[in-house]
This record gives C-alpha cells, sequence and structure tokens, in this order.
C-alpha cells in the first residue's frame, strides 16, 4: 500500500484527483480494510493537513476531530459528537469523514440538516458549496465529484439559540445510533426537525415543522400530534440493528422529547 | 548448623488475594499472547470459508490461488492424510468440507503463504462452484424432521401429580457468543520427523492433541499441544477450529505456520451459546410448596455435534433450578439445523433454563400474591434434598436459604434516577429522570461443578522443587481466570512455603489436567496439587524423620537437616492424578448421580427504565454466591464482576442475530457487549461452607455469576414496566411497542 502525506491541500487534492484514497481520521476506512471489504492500493493521508482544519462559528474544517466538537462546537453538534464512538475514536475521527462517509446513521449529519448547513467540496479547479439536501443523495452516497475532497461544513451565522439533540442506541454509549434527531427553535418559533438513522439520508420532517412552527406554548394534544407526525415521516427499515416500527415510534418520542427540551429552555 | 529463628507463616497462601504473576505484564502490554508468538521462517495460514449455509460443493479449483506469488499450499478435503473428521463428543465434523458444507462460514480450504495479507487474498482467490441446497434453519421444524443430536427425558415421582395454582409460560434465550477479546490464534511448527508442536488457543490441550492425531491419522507421540498465552475463552476454545488446519499445512509445507482469526472470523469460527426455546408449566399448592414442574426444552445445536448433547442434559438436569419438587417431567431435544454450531459457553445449558424457571417462578409468586423471595425461600434445595429432575441426594453444601437470605439483607444502595448521571440511554441523552421507572428483580441458580454423566474427569499436577521455590507443573489453561494464582496458593500452604509458581507443560510432558470449563479447575487442578504438595511433604519429612518444611529446607525442632538446594539437589517431586466422586449416565427416565457437585448463587438487579424508549439501565446486579472456601477472594469478585456483566449482556443486548443461516452481526460494531458505562456496581457475599471435595472445600466459582444475573436483570426490567418480556436479551421495541408474547 502506497501512502503519501501531503504539505497542503494543493498536494491533496493532486492526490485526490489522480485516484488516491482519501484517509482521515480512518475510523470508517480501517473499519473496512479490516474486515477485506476494500484494499485500497494508494492512500492520501489528510491527517496532518492544518489546511482543512479550522474551526469558526460559520465554518468548520472538513479535518476538525470530534473530540473539539465536543468541546467547542454549537450545543447539539457537541452533544451529537459526544456520542461518537468511544474517547480514542473521537480523538481520531472527524466531521469531514462522517460527511464524506455520509451513512444513514452519520452522528454528525442531521445537525447539519436541522441548521440548513452546506458542505464545501474542493477540487483543483477550485470550491463550490453544496447545501445539506443537494449533497446527500442516498445510502453512503454523495454529489461528491472523484476528484474532490470534503474540506469544511458551512454554517449561517445565526444558528438557532435553542437546539437539543439525542440518540437512541441499545447500549449506553459506543454504539451507532437506532434512531437519531437534532430539534431546532428560534424565538419566533420556527422550529426545523431532523432525523438520522430512519432513511437513506439524513432528513427533516417538514410537515411536522410547519404545525409546530406556527405553536407558541403548544398543548399536550399538539405535542402528541407534533410526535405523530414525526413517526409518520420517516422511513425507516428493519435490519439486524432495530425494526421500521420501533424507528417510527423512537423517532417521534425522541422528537417530541428534544421540542420539550426547547421549550423549557424558552420558557426560562 | 543452622539454628532456627521461629518459622515464619507462609506468605502467599490460600484465603490471600495475593497478586496474579501474569497481571503486570498484561497490564503493561508485555504479556505474550497467542497472537504474538512468531518464529524465523513462519508461513501465514488463512481459511476460506462457505459463503452458505447449505450447499453441495460441486468443484474447488485452486489454481487461481497456487498461482499468486508468496503461496505455498492450498489444501481441500482431498488433501487430508487421515480420517478428516473431529468433534469433543463423536467426530462428525470434517476438517475441511468434502462433498457439503452444512453451516455458513464452514472451512473448505486452506492456505499457507509468505505473509497474512498473501494468505488471505489466496483464501479469497479459491474458486469453489456451490449448488445451494435449501438451510434448514428451524429448531422446531428439524425436530419435527427427527433431526436431533440427542433427545431426553426425565420423569420423576408421580406423575399425576395436581397444584391448585398453575403458571404457564414459553421463554425463548437468543444466541449469545463468547466474544473473547483474544481471537483464535495459533502457532504450528514441524519437528522434521512427520510431528508436530501445536501452540494453539485452548481450554483443553490434552483433547485439542487427541483431536489432531485422529483427524490427521497421526500417532500419539507425534503430536504434542502446548499451552499458550490466551486472552479469554467463556467456552468457545473447548471445541478445535484453527488446530488441526494449522498442523496440517505445517506438515504439508514442513515450515512452521501461523494463523489469527480477525474478529468476523473469529464470531463464525467459534462455537456459539444454544438458543433455546422452552415451554414451561409449574403447579404449586396454595402455600407456595411446587407440586409439579413440566418443561420441554429445544435447544438449536447447529450443522455439528460439538457439546449439545451435554449441554441439552445439563439444560434438562437443571430446568428445575435450585428448588425442591417430587413430581417432575422434562423433555428436552438438541435440534441439528444449518445454523452455525453451537457448544460450550459459560453456564453450559443452565443459563437458558434458569431464565425460564425463574421467570416461572416470579409468576407463580405473583399468581400465589407471595413475596418472589419468600416463595423460593418456601421451596430452596438443601443438602440431603434429592435434585427435583435426577432424584440425586445433594451431599456436599448447599447454601440455598443462606443466598437468600443474604441477598434480602443487602442494603438496595441506590439513589434518586439519575442523581449519579447514570440514565437509560447514557450519552445519547435521551432520557430524563421524569421518563424512567425503577425496577428491582430476583434470580437464583444452581449448577453442576465438574464433568457430568460418568465422564471420567482427573486432573494431573506436579509438583517439584527448584532453587526458585515450588514449581506446580500442569497443563490445565489459564485463560484469564486466575489459575497461575490459586495453584500456586494451593502449593504454598500446604508444602509449607512461601516461594510456589506455576508452569505449563505440553501434553508429551503430563497427563491431562481436563478442560478449563465446568467451574473445574480450581476443584480439579487444585485438588492435584494440593495431593501432590501433601505427599511430596509427606514423603519429605518422612525421609528425614522431621516435622517441618519451609523456604529454608527441612527442620527437626530447631535443627535444619536438610537445606533447600539439598532437596532441589535430591530431585524431589510428585505426580498426582486426582479424580472427583465418580459419577454415572442416566437411566432411561433420566434419574442417577450424574454430578459430582453443585453451586448456587443468587443475584438481585436494579434496573432504571425509560419504558417508552425501551432503553434499560441497569444500576446494581448484587449477589450472594455460594464458593466452599474462598481461596482468593480477589480472582472470585473478578468471576463475579465479569460473570455478571455476561448476564447483564444477554439481559439486553448480547445476540448473533441470523438471518437464513447467516449472522448479520459478526463485528464488534454490531455485536454489543457492555461497556464500562453499561457496567452495574456490584456488591457480592461469599457464602462459605466448607465441605465439599475440592481442596480446603473450595468449589469452583466461574459459572455461577453469569447464569442468574440475567433473569434477575429482567425481573427488574418486569417489575419496572409490567411487561411480560419472555425472550432475552430484551431489545428496546420489546419494552416499548406492544408485545407478541404467546405461542
Amino acid at each position: 500500500m502506497e501512502v503519501i502525506h501531503p504539505r497542503n491541500l494543493e498536494e491533496a487534492l493532486a492526490a485526490v484527483a489522480d485516484g488516491m484514497t482519501p484517509l482521515a481520521g480512518g475510523t470508517d476506512l480501517m473499519v473496512e480494510v479490516n474486515y477485506g471489504q476494500k484494499r485500497p492500493e494508494r492512500v492520501v493521508a489528510l491527517r496532518r493537513l492544518a489546511d482543512i482544519a479550522d474551526f469558526s462559528p460559520t465554518r468548520i474544517g472538513a479535518g476538525v476531530r470530534w473530540r473539539r466538537i465536543e468541546k467547542e462546537g454549537p450545543r447539539a453538534l457537541a452533544q451529537a459528537a459526544r456520542t461518537v464512538g468511544s474517547p480514542q475514536i473521537r480523538n481520531a475521527g472527524t466531521i469531514g469523514g462522517n460527511v464524506a462517509t455520509a451513512s444513514p446513521a452519520g452522528d454528525g449529519l442531521p445537525f447539519l440538516a436541522a441548521v440548513d448547513a452546506s458542505i464545501e467540496l474542493t477540487s483543483g479547479s477550485g470550491s463550490r458549496l453544496l447545501r445539506w439536501d443537494e449533497y446527500f443523495v442516498g445510502v453512503k452516497q454523495t454529489a461528491r465529484r472523484s476528484d474532490e475532497l470534503v474540506t469544511a461544513i458551512v454554517l449561517a451565522d445565526d444558528l438557532p439559540e435553542r437546539q437539543e439533540f439525542a440518540k437512541v442506541g441499545v447500549r449506553n454509549a459506543m454504539v451507532i445510533s437506532t434512531v437519531c434527531c437534532v430539534v431546532t427553535r428560534r424565538e419566533d418559533g420556527a422550529t426545523t426537525v431532523a432525523l438520522g438513522s430512519v432513511a437513506p439520508t439524513p432528513m427533516r420532517a417538514r410537515r411536522a415543522e410547519e404545525m409546530i412552527s406556527s405553536e407558541r406554548s403548544p398543548s399536550e394534544a399538539t405535542l402528541a400530534e407534533f410526535a405523530r407526525l414525526v413517526s409518520e415521516e420517516v422511513a425507516p427499515i428493519t435490519d439486524h440493528r432495530s425494526t421500521e416500527e420501533y424507528r417510527r415510534h423512537a423517532a417521534g418520542v425522541l422528537a417530541r422529547r428534544l421540542l420539550e427540551r426547547c421549550l423549557r429552555r424558552e420558557a426560562a | 548448623m543452622t539454628t532456627r529463628t521461629g518459622r515464619r507463616s507462609v506468605q502467599g497462601g490460600i484465603g490471600e488475594s495475593t497478586i496474579r504473576p501474569d497481571g503486570v505484564p498484561k497490564l503493561r502490554g508485555e504479556f505474550m499472547y497467542a497472537q504474538d508468538m512468531h518464529v524465523e521462517g513462519m508461513l501465514w495460514g488463512a481459511t476460506t470459508r462457505s459463503p452458505h449455509p447449505h450447499a453441495r460443493i460441486v468443484s474447488i479449483d485452486v489454481g487461481p490461488a497456487l498461482a499468486i506469488g508468496g503461496v505455498h499450499a492450498v489444501l481441500t478435503h482431498d488433501d487430508i492424510p487421515g480420517p478428516g473428521l473431529f468433534g469433543l463428543e463423536h467426530p462428525d465434523q470434517p476438517v475441511l468440507a468434502g462433498d457439503v458444507v452444512r453451516y455458513w462460514g464452514e472451512p473448505v480450504a486452506i492456505v499457507a503463504a509468505e505473509d497474512e495479507d498473501t494468505a488471505r487474498r489466496a483464501a479469497e482467490a479459491v474458486v469453489v462452484e456451490y449448488e445451494e441446497l435449501e438451510p434448514l434453519v428451524d429448531a422446531e421444524e428439524a425436530d419435527a424432521r427427527d433431526e436431533v443430536f440427542r433427545r431426553m427425558k426425565i420423569r420423576r415421582g408421580d406423575q399425576e401429580a395436581r397444584g391448585s395454582v398453575v403458571v404457564e409460560g414459553y421463554y425463548e434465550v437468543g444466541m449469545q457468543d463468547q466474544a473473547p477479546l483474544g481471537t483464535e490464534a495459533g502457532l504450528a511448527v514441524p519437528d522434521g520427523n512427520g510431528g508436530v508442536d501445536l501452540y494453539a488457543t485452548s481450554q483443553f490441550v490434552h483433547v485439542d492433541q487427541q483431536q489432531v492425531v485422529e483427524a490427521l491419522g497421526l500417532r500419539p507421540e507425534q503430536v504434542r499441544a502446548h499451552p499458550v498465552g490466551i486472552g479469554g475463552a467463556f467456552g468457545a476454545r473447548e471445541d478445535v477450529n484453527l488446530h488441526i488446519h494449522l498442523c496440517l499445512l505445517a506438515l504439508y509445507t514442513g515450515r512452521p505456520v501461523k494463523m489469527v482469526y480477525h474478529r468476523g472470523e473469529s464470531f463464525t469460527g467459534h462455537v456459539h451459546r444454544h438458543p433455546a426455546r422452552m415451554w414451561y408449566r409449574h403447579e404449586a399448592d396454595e402455600n407456595g410448596r411446587l407440586v409439579r414442574v413440566e418443561a420441554k426444552i429445544l435447544v438449536d445445536g447447529g450443522a455439528y455435534a460439538s457439546t449439545t448433547a451435554a449441554v441439552l442434559a445439563n439444560a434438562c438436569y437443571f430446568a428445575v433450578g435450585p428448588y425442591k419438587c417430587d413430581s417432575v417431567a422434562v423433555d428436552g431435544v438438541g435440534a441439528r439445523t444449518n445454523n452455525p454450531p453451537c457448544g460450550a459457553m459459560r453456564g453450559f445449558g443452565a443459563v437458558q433454563v434458569c431464565f425460564a424457571y425463574e421467570s416461572q417462578m416470579d409468576r407463580l409468586a405473583s399468581a400465589l400474591g407471595m413475596d418472589p423471595l419468600e416463595l423460593r425461600r418456601r421451596n430452596a434445595l438443601a443438602t440431603g434434598d434429592r435434585l427435583a429432575t435426577t432424584g440425586q441426594v445433594i451431599d456436599t453444601p448447599l447454601p440455598v436459604v443462606e443466598v437468600i437470605d443474604s441477598l434480602a439483607a443487602m442494603p438496595l444502595l441506590v439513589d434518586e434516577p439519575g442523581s449519579g448521571g447514570d440514565l437509560p440511554g447514557g450519552s445519547g441523552l435521551t432520557t430524563e429522570p421524569r421518563h424512567v421507572r425503577r425496577g428491582v428483580g430476583y434470580a437464583l441458580s444452581i449448577k453442576n461443578l465438574g464433568f457430568s454423566e460418568g465422564f471420567d474427569d482427573y486432573a494431573q499436577a506436579r509438583v517439584r522443587l527448584s532453587p526458585e521455590g515450588a514449581i506446580v507443573e500442569t497443563a490445565a489453561i489459564e485463560v484469564g481466570q486466575g489459575l497461575v494464582n490459586v495453584l500456586a496458593q494451593i502449593a504454598r500452604t500446604t508444602l509449607g512455603v512461601s516461594r510456589a509458581e506455576v508452569r505449563h507443560v505440553d501434553t508429551s510432558r503430563i497427563d491431562s489436567a481436563g478442560s478449563t470449563s465446568a467451574s473445574r479447575q480450581t476443584q480439579l487442578s487444585g485438588g492435584a496439587t494440593h495431593e501432590a504438595a501433601r505427599r511430596l511433604r509427606q514423603r519429605i519429612l518422612e525421609h528425614y524423620r522431621a516435622d517441618d518444611l519451609d523456604d529454608e529446607g527441612v527442620w527437626r525442632g530447631d535443627t535444619l537437616v536438610a537445606a533447600w538446594d539439598d532437596l532441589v539437589r535430591d530431585g524431589w517431586e510428585e505426580t498426582v492424578t486426582f479424580r472427583h466422586p465418580p459419577t454415572e449416565p442416566p437411566d432411561e427416565n433420566g434419574q442417577g448421580k450424574m454430578h459430582a457437585d453443585f453451586a448456587v448463587a443468587g443475584h438481585r438487579a436494579v434496573v432504571d427504565v425509560d419504558p417508552e424508549l425501551g432503553l434499560v439501565r441497569v444500576l446494581r446486579v448484587d449477589t450472594a454466591q455460594d464458593v466452599g472456601k474462598a481461596l482468593n477472594p480477589e480472582s472470585i469478585r473478578g468471576q463475579i464482576e465479569g460473570g455478571i456483566l455476561q448476564g447483564v449482556g444477554l439481559a439486553v443486548m448480547e445476540e448473533l442475530v441470523l438471518d437464513r443461516g447467516r449472522i448479520r452481526n459478526a463485528t464488534f460494531t454490531d455485536y454489543l457487549l457492555p461497556t464500562i458505562l453499561d457496567a452495574p456496581d456490584v456488591e457480592a457475599i461469599l457464602i462459605e461452607q466448607e465441605g465439599s471435595w475440592g481442596p480446603f472445600g473450595a468449589k469452583g466459582v466461574g459459572e455461577p455469576p453469569t447464569i442468574s444475573s440475567t433473569p434477575a436483570v429482567v425481573a427488574a426490567i418486569r417489575d419496572a414496566t409490567g411487561k411480560e418480556l419472555n425472550r432475552v436479551p430484551v431489545r428496546p421495541q420489546d419494552i416499548a411497542l406492544e408485545e407478541e408474547v404467546a405461542r
């Protein structure tokens, strides 16, 4: 196996354009290698590439690791970061890797959907920004061209004041999500609900959002209807980790609980 | 002449929590596990496995694999110089599949190559043409078709006896995996004369050696199996897996060959805990005394026999639990299917039935309106009673009532939900204290110690004197449980010396120690060590007409009559083969003295449950355990905490998920073991009642912690939620959604 360590982004992009496999924290790629699913011959190692490890309120470099996001990221993304693997994994894994792999269960992805983040893709001929719903196109499928690298996550400069994340897994830590969810809410009631592990890509529960955004102090019945709408909108499957029925149920429960947390913080 | 200054007490003897000699090297990463072995010039082996659970092998083309540079051998069924079969109870399993593959992952070809990666690529390059056959994957269908390894029938007492209170239930236990952290690994070194030295992960090297000899048509003296460093076992290493493959490749290539299974391969490369389906009917009088118990127990043995017959028998023998009952009918079936083969795992049949009978006892308590512990106390088995199933009179201490009373007296020691941050859902932040309901549950268990049903169960140990102190030589396998501690402690106390250590020797240098399983080595190899040390001391004292032996030498009064170095020079040693009291096979009604000894344990679990999401946090599992005599209390606590965690795993997360015979989650990503954040706090009471035949009255302690911890956790979840929960592991959907229980 040939491994190169580019000194700057230009060298990395040239290597990618040359067909080399990008390796960031290795927490996805190395698992596939260990299980014999992939046998990359030529690898470009991005770990020491400072060019893509910048961090600001509106821009998170693709090379930023979960450990840093857990401490410094926006609230719901930090909560999500805390659920990524173990401390060792969080010290290695990057948000760019999560976005590039685009697993339906990616812990960081519902946040991107909830705040309408954009993905910055860069190639030798320049950069382009794709909104999350243009970028994620299917199970582990994205709009990234093979000569491009994910270089940053771009966020709006007015993220919602209230944002909450939660994830259901069968174990108390170090677990692939069965369902994960982010709910955000603004002063004016505008609410977003994003979910993971319940569709081929991260998704928004638009009907539930629309219904609840106009409710300033939702009643018990409204909250129940909100949960029902979320359960209805998700499109989960049954696999070895859970069932469609449970995922629908848990999606509604999580969304409602997170909304309630937002409302409590609103009241406080 | 040396004058004695007063006898020192022996340091590091029984009853002390001595530090294990391999502990520091393991912590520092310096201990040599089987995976770490290396010899110059060795090749690497790899295995081609069936992608189908059931298929006819039409053809195998090894050409493409052999064409890869660095590949030295690609062997198939046709290359085996001997019967090519193995099996713990009877040899029914092909070393490499011949005409037919019978389970997903069955070995079809093996390769040896210059390096590991080349070996794996070569294994993938073997072209096997299969004609797929319909797999038989349902144990009930196998039973109906009479595809079985063993049927058991137990009938005891008046079969017409009837009680006034009746509870019935159907229960299921999923397929648990031992998931030892060390995967299968080994090295075979040819001796140049047609023989081979095998260094491989194992629980029982003598039976490995025997199976290599028989499968490859060798003479016994041509194969030596050596104990190696092992990272966990839990039953998975009783069966042969890579052992015969390694020897075959080493003999064929004339080179040392090493093989290490990857994690995914490990899940397919060893046997699993038998999944079970169990139908129960308990009848009691109005005072709660058991009048009759009926059970049907169906375990899925998978494609090959392994130890299914013995696991099934154990499940049937312990089908009533540690309770008295004089009217019993148990029918058992060990089904043969195209699922992965199942065999030994910690608890060995006693685990599956314990979940069922303890669930039944709670149902009965509920039907009677009685406290669950009081119901158990009223039915508790005691020394002198007969085991409900087999009629065997219990003639060693059996402190069932003491276990119950100890559990009842333990303070609960738990705070308000969430006060310690330990909420269901953990780091996923799903759950707030207001979503939580707490539950408490109890369960008891009983299991045999040592091998049963007339098996000639023995262990040999040798004690000799060396410049470094006493040496205990044994082929008994250390898998992490602490054998290297306890045998040395027994030798120190018995000889009266403070320096003793355990040395592992290969199968040509000592007779069998038997298996490191059935909670047996403390009693069996410990018994052999104890007796060898006792005889050695006695012979030395008699020889010198002396009255004491210590680290300095032999004493007559205050006079040293022979120094330690003199004893070493004279080559004093003693070898003992220790047997436990004889057992017998069952009669046609499953009656007889099938077991050598028993141990009981009880667990109390406290859980917080988020019923709406079905998430569980196991806060505490407290226990009282019958240990006979605590030879190393800290080691016992290690067994207890680890065993409880394995039981918690079975209760709430550990299951191999099968789809038409294929394992869907053969990774640590998806086969979930409890992490430290899932580990409950544990308070343990060790109940010491001497009188067993183990050394100093000790009993085996390895299995009991894992048996009743599972039903205790489920009882606590039921207490919190009111759900029936007739299946383990309990999944979130089982709690959160409407139940589909009836069968």
